[in-house]
């Protein structure tokens, strides 16, 4: 609202929801933390906390699909639901297109939960299983004020734009359902509000090969059909490439790198890039991976290693890693085509020894 | 029971000896409503030491069919007909004694969801020592200690520790292994392993593949692997088995399999699967939603979701046809060109997935009865 255009927007068409400006990012997300206590004893005292999500910064522009990627438990989730606010932030700032969220002059949440849907990873336990899936659909808008017969009509609207016949499916229950459908019709709902930024969190995970491309393709068909901004979190890097402009890339509740998504993917600066790429499996039965590229687990996010989170497993760590932690540089003030990672070996001067040489080498 | 000889199953089987040997395992589901086909006639032989690969969708009867295999399924409700050999023993009439004998010691399974398959009430160490003491009759000092040692084995890193730990104390990767260390106890000859990665992150998939690879090595252990991912079934198997609607469909060598698909099911598997694609192209997903189990139509299950399909493939199922490498499709548009097989389907318009015009109503019609 505050905030015009200043050059031509990346999006195409004009929407009649915008209200500060193709330029204006659809969100932006400022040092964003949540540590979740653990409590112990008679007095149940906090005595540790968990890390989950721990100072992010970065923004979505409008109309691009960020990826988001990572390994279980380094906080993809968590960030996901601090962003939908199922969860409460310890700190940091949401602007959702202009207008901080949750604050007295802001959007409230209600404005949030319209402009933000949300589609799960299980497809079945995110939906009602006593509902027939019309109903799941139209209890959206219902909430949000529309008659019976109004929020109905748009469930039926939303099943077929899903390409789900809303005759034959609307009044089935979940259960009848085969794992790809219950994932368009949890896809149907988080439409259901005319929503503007669209969260999906391991949505086509659980899915078949064979019916997590029929997905895609919808979310691709739908994106432009209905000037969607996407973010997608998964584990699978063949997924995000498809589907992503830009990706980040997590570690231990920390941004590691985030980049276009070519730079990423052909280009990859922090090691753990370079790990994570490494594990993605070929198809030819020749190219058999020996050793795994990633040994163990993440250590454990309550006490995080020393400097730089990623030291412990990093084939090239030295001592300022163990002391010092490597910076990302200031994501927000970056342009959508900066490639950062926090490394010291891609910082200039930084003391490890193949610092001034960038990795690209 | 570890080092038995196997018999000469079959004699029609000059390249090895199998040591799994099934043929025309049927298994039906008989419920008051319906009987649900899941799996109808499939024949394969496993050799010692190999890996099989079965690829298929959910629905395809690719774990029911590895199911039959230890008889894991209802008594009374399940039809089990055909014949499957283990070694020397013949799994669809062997007692149950014998049967619960064989259970966790010649044949184990891996089972997809750890967290599930795994005892929460019982420390890991309580679940390993169980099995070694339920089938070798040691004391439970001895299975504690072989306890600790499959943990090493399975590189569990401080593996006193996660003896006494519970299930829901370990990682997802973590657990997986646990459950390893459980299958091979008993030092198995063949080992189950129902998408024993597929709950798990890209890199301790990785990690567990390579392990299990090792594993299967060393102990020179026969493995059916169920997967839906090509690309894990690209890194562990020697054959790959395709099956679509309880039928192979496509069996041969990895390299056969995956380099030189031949029935449009797999071709189209390949093709619709994530791999580098441009991002402006929409993915070659196939159509439609495999066939129903209850009321499998004649003729190839595949024709209503087929992008080559003619009037033929509405008759009957295509029997199959081998080329001299043993790579098996069942399709009429394949046949052999020499030694190998050849897929016929350069005839159709450009583009490949365009509908044959003939075929377009009734294909329409079938995708709007299977959904």
């Amino acid at each position: 609202m505050t905030q015009m255009a200043l050059s031509p927007p990346p999006v195409a068409a004009e929407d009649p929801r915008d209200r500060g400006g193709p330029a204006q990012p659809m969100l932006i997300v400022d040092g964003i933390r949540k540590y979740f206590p653990i409590r112990a004893g008679v007095l149940n005292r906090t005595v540790a906390e968990v890390k989950a999500v721990d100072d992010i910064s970065f923004y979505v522009l409008k109309g691009e699909t960020l990826g988001i990627v990572g390994e279980s438990g380094c906080g993809k989730s968590t960030l996901a639901r601090l962003l939908m606010h199922l969860v409460d932030r310890d700190e940091g700032h949401l602007i959702l297109d202009g207008d901080l969220v949750g604050e007295e002059t802001g959007v409230p949440l209600d404005g949030l939960r319209r402009a933000l849907q949300m589609v799960f990873q299980d497809s079945y336990s995110s939906l009602n299983p006593r509902l027939p899936i019309e109903q799941s659909i139209a209890y959206g808008p219902k909430v949000q004020g529309a008659s019976s017969k109004v929020a109905k009509a748009q469930a039926r609207a939303l099943m077929e734009k899903v390409g789900l016949k809303a005759n034959l499916f609307a009044q089935r229950y979940p259960h009848e359902l085969s794992g790809g459908q219950k994932q368009r019709v949890n896809i149907a709902r988080a439409l259901a509000l005319d929503p503007r930024l669209l969260i999906l969190d391991e949505a086509v995970s659980a899915l078949d090969k064979s019916v997590e491309a029929q997905v895609l393709n919808l979310l691709e068909d739908l994106k432009k059909q209905l000037n969607l901004t996407y973010i997608f979190i998964s584990h699978d890097l063949h997924v995000v490439r498809y589907i992503s402009d830009r990706v980040l890339v997590m570690y231990l509740g920390q941004v590691v790198e985030i980049g276009p998504v070519d730079q990423i993917y052909e280009d990859p600066q922090h090691p753990y890039t370079q790990a994570l790429l490494a594990c993605r499996l070929s198809m030819d039965p020749e190219e058999r991976v020996e050793a795994a590229p990633l040994a163990g687990d993440p250590p454990n996010p309550v006490n995080p290693p020393s400097g730089c989170r990623f030291h412990t497993r990093c084939p090239f760590m030295e001592d300022v890693c163990m002391a010092k932690a490597p910076g990302l540089g200031d994501v927000l003030r970056s342009s959508a085509d900066d490639h950062l990672a926090a490394c010291h070996m891609v910082h200039p001067g930084s003391g490890h020894s193949r610092a001034p040489l960038p990795v690209r080498a | 029971m570890n080092d038995m000889t196997t018999p000469n199953l079959s004699g029609s089987q000059p390249l090895a000896t199998p040591f799994v040997s099934v043929k025309d395992l049927r298994v039906r589901f008989v419920s008051r409503e319906a009987t649900v086909r899941a799996v109808n006639g499939v024949t394969f032989d496993l050799a010692r030491g190999e890996v099989l690969c079965v690829i298929g969708e959910s629905g395809s009867g690719k774990s029911v069919m590895m199911r039959s295999l230890l008889r894991l399924h209802p008594k009374k409700r399940t039809v089990i007909e055909g014949s499957m050999q283990v070694g020397e023993h013949d799994i669809g009439t062997v007692s149950d004694r014998v049967l619960s004998k064989l259970r966790g010691s010649t044949i184990s399974m891996i089972f997809q969801e750890p967290m599930t398959a795994l005892d929460p009430l019982y420390t890991i160490g309580d679940q390993i020592a169980e099995t070694v003491r339920r089938h070798e009759g040691l004391g439970r000092e001895a299975a504690w200690a072989r306890a600790l040692e499959l943990l090493e084995l399975v590189r569990v890193p401080s593996p006193e520790r996660r003896l006494k730990a519970y299930p829901h104390e370990l990682s997802g990767g973590l657990r997986q292994r646990a459950m390893i260390a459980v299958a091979l106890s008993c030092r198995p000859s063949l080992l189950l392993a129902d998408e024993p990665t597929t709950a798990l992150d890209a890199s301790v998939q990785i990690q567990v593949l390579v392990l299990l690879r090792r594993l299967q090595r060393e102990m020179d252990m026969s493995m059916i692997f169920v997967t839906h991912d090509l690309g894990v079934a690209a890194q562990i198997a020697d054959k790959v088995a395709v099956m679509y609607a309880g039928r192979i469909i496509e069996y041969g060598s990895v390299g056969d399999v995956l380099n030189r698909p031949q029935h449009p099911y797999t071709q189209a598997m390949l093709a619709s699967t994530v791999k580098d694609q441009e991002r402006v192209v929409p993915l070659e997903a196939i159509a439609g939603s495999p066939p129903d189990l209850r009321a499998l139509p004649e003729g190839c299950s595949f024709l209503p979701r087929c992008a080559y399909a003619e009037p033929e493939c509405a008759v009957a199922m295509p029997s199959e046809t081998v080329d001299a490498s043993r790579h098996m499709a069942r399709c009429y548009r394949v046949g052999l060109e020499g030694k190998r097989l050849a897929f016929n389907g350069s005839a159709l318009p450009p583009g490949g997935r365009a509908t044959p015009a003939p075929m377009a109503a009734e294909r329409a019609e079938m995708l709007g009865r299977s959904a």
